[in-house]
């Protein structure tokens, strides 16, 4: 089966250090994956790389068949984990979702009514409908991470790419958060995603890949869970509380406890 | 009372000079508002500066002077973005040492030759009513081709100014909207430098748009404004000097601060 995104011997540094080595990876056409690990471990690199922000020091990226800077626009959307903008710009949050049309838009196609549409339903599925005409500033932290989720929802891309989305979101954001990756990934677009929680991994992700600069483990959750390699992350990092992997379906979000590695 | 108002526009001069005043307010305000929203109000002063070292090349070669400004100011943004990105310097570094460097040349040029007959004053201070008709065509060719691009390329700038890295990552071509933008600053800048001057171009590419930044929620809004205030600075400006009998350049731009302050109190006074 030929892959969506594929990475052979990828090796990313900067300068003289060695961010990533030798990862080989391939996923799937509808597939979530997610990407764990200690701080440091390499996981925004990776996602940098795969987006192109990046170039590979060795080795061969390539994302629906050609190199991730030669894909159509629009093909690719990426939140980072910390998003490194003005907050003073003049924009509201409908203003900063309509920028993920933009790269559909060339300069003799105008701002649509199907655009505005997909502007607010991606609004309306991370549920930040009622701010929509909120300026930027005004918003929380999580509600910033929603807006520039639901921004790369509206560019409707055919990979998707989220770095660390959970991050400083409530349980009952993270469910909703979870819920729009899993009906992306069910119209077929691959996700590959960063976490520092190991928790509900399997309601999460299709696969699981565990970075410490190389690949420790790829696999199903439960065949990570199984292979010992939550272990060396463990190791890596000052562990908080226990790890857990499986999942009770009756624990309500409210207590749901923040476990992380 | 109208008739009074209205005589300095009588003149043939005075209305080159209102249809200068008009085009270079509404452009450098607009192109202003990007220059504000990513930080690089050093480029204005950067580029006119720059562009001293064209003015000389041709004042020496006998060729126009708006041309030697527009291919030393266009070079030297080329290099600024050029110094930038390889030599990865940040942005206002790459700025001050070019700037300074074409300026440099330009007087070490200037201090060379012995006929002394270039008028300096009204270069660095700008006199928008010596505006002649193949200057005018000048500024309406250049201002509409920077308008046009600025326009073909709004969203796609937009966006690239707010978040270049996830611009980037959705395929826009960041690199070249990074040139692109400097490269329409050089030419605003050479637009402007007859009316206003090398020295207080920059004010006319920063102060209206901070004033707009002040009162704008949104963008576009923050655009129109920019050039309201863009237009009313250069045309209140000019008509000002004509009574004043005072420096036309120097009038505009405090036209442009005094309407800065009005924002910034206005800004104040509104509820949160």
């Amino acid at each position: 089966m030929s892959c969506d995104v594929e990475l052979h011997k990828v090796r990313v540094s900067y300068d003289a250090f060695c961010a990533l080595e030798s990862i080989d990876l391939c996923v799937q056409h509808g597939e979530a994956l997610g990407i764990v690990g200690p701080n440091g471990s390499g996981k925004s690199t990776l996602l940098k790389t795969i987006a192109g922000l990046l170039r590979p020091e060795r080795g061969s990226i390539c994302v629906f068949g050609t190199a991730p800077r030669r894909l159509p626009r629009g093909s690719i959307a990426y939140v980072p984990q910390v998003e490194a903008v003005d907050w003073g710009f003049p924009a509201t949050v409908s203003d900063v979702v309509a920028m993920g049309r933009f790269a559909h838009l060339p300069w003799w196609r105008r701002f649509g009514p199907a655009d505005r549409a997909l502007v607010e339903e991606a609004i309306e599925a991370v549920g930040m409908s009622a701010m929509a005409g909120r300026h930027i500033a005004e918003l929380s932290g999580g509600q910033q991470q929603r807006a520039f989720i639901a921004r790369a929802l509206a560019q409707q891309p055919r990979l998707l790419l989220l770095d660390e989305p959970t991050t400083g979101v409530d349980a009952a954001t993270e469910e909703a958060l979870r819920q729009v990756v899993r009906g992306v990934v069910a119209r077929g677009t691959p996700v590959l995603m960063t976490t520092h929680d190991l928790e509900r991994v399997n309601e999460w992700f299709d696969r699981l890949m565990v970075l410490d600069r190389r690949m420790l483990a790829l696999g199903t959750p439960d065949e990570v869970a199984a292979s010992g390699a939550y272990a060396a992350i463990r190791e890596h990092t000052h562990t908080h509380g226990h790890l857990r992997v499986d999942h009770d379906p009756h624990e309500g979000h409210e207590a749901h406890p923040e476990v992380r590695v | 009372m109208m008739h009074a108002l209205l005589a300095p526009f009588a003149y043939p001069f005075m209305q080159r000079a209102l249809v200068a005043a008009l085009i270079v307010g509404a452009l450098c305000s607009m192109m202003g508002t990007y220059v504000v929203l990513r930080k690089l109000a050093f480029i204005g002063d950067g580029l006119a500066h720059a562009s001293f070292a064209g003015i000389v090349i041709a004042y020496l070669r006998n060729i126009d002077y708006q041309l030697g400004a527009a291919v030393v100011a266009v070079l030297t943004a080329l290099g600024i973005g050029f110094v930038h990105r390889k030599g990865k310097v940040s942005l206002d570094t790459s700025i001050g040492v070019l700037f300074t460097a074409a300026f440099a040349l330009g007087i070490f040029l200037m201090s060379r030759q012995t006929r002394y007959t270039l008028d300096l004053q009204s270069f660095l201070f700008g006199d928008i009513l010596s505006v002649t008709r193949g200057d005018l065509i000048f500024i309406v060719v250049v201002g509409a081709a920077v308008f046009v691009a600025a326009m073909l390329a709004y969203r796609d700038m937009l966006f690239a100014s707010f978040d270049p890295v996830v611009a980037e990552a959705a395929g826009l071509p960041v690199k070249w909207l990074d040139y692109g933008l400097l490269v329409a600053l050089a030419l605003t800048i050479v637009v402007a430098l007859q009316s206003v001057g090398i020295v207080l171009v920059a004010a006319l590419l920063v102060t209206p748009a901070a004033a707009a930044y002040q009162l704008a929620k949104r963008f576009t809004p923050m655009l129109l404004l920019s050039a309201a205030f863009g237009v009313t600075s250069t045309v209140g400006g000019l008509y000002a000097s004509y009574f004043l009998g005072s420096s036309s350049g120097a009038t505009i731009v405090l036209v442009a601060t005094l309407l800065f302050f009005i924002a910034v109190a206005l800004k104040r006074l509104r509820p949160a």
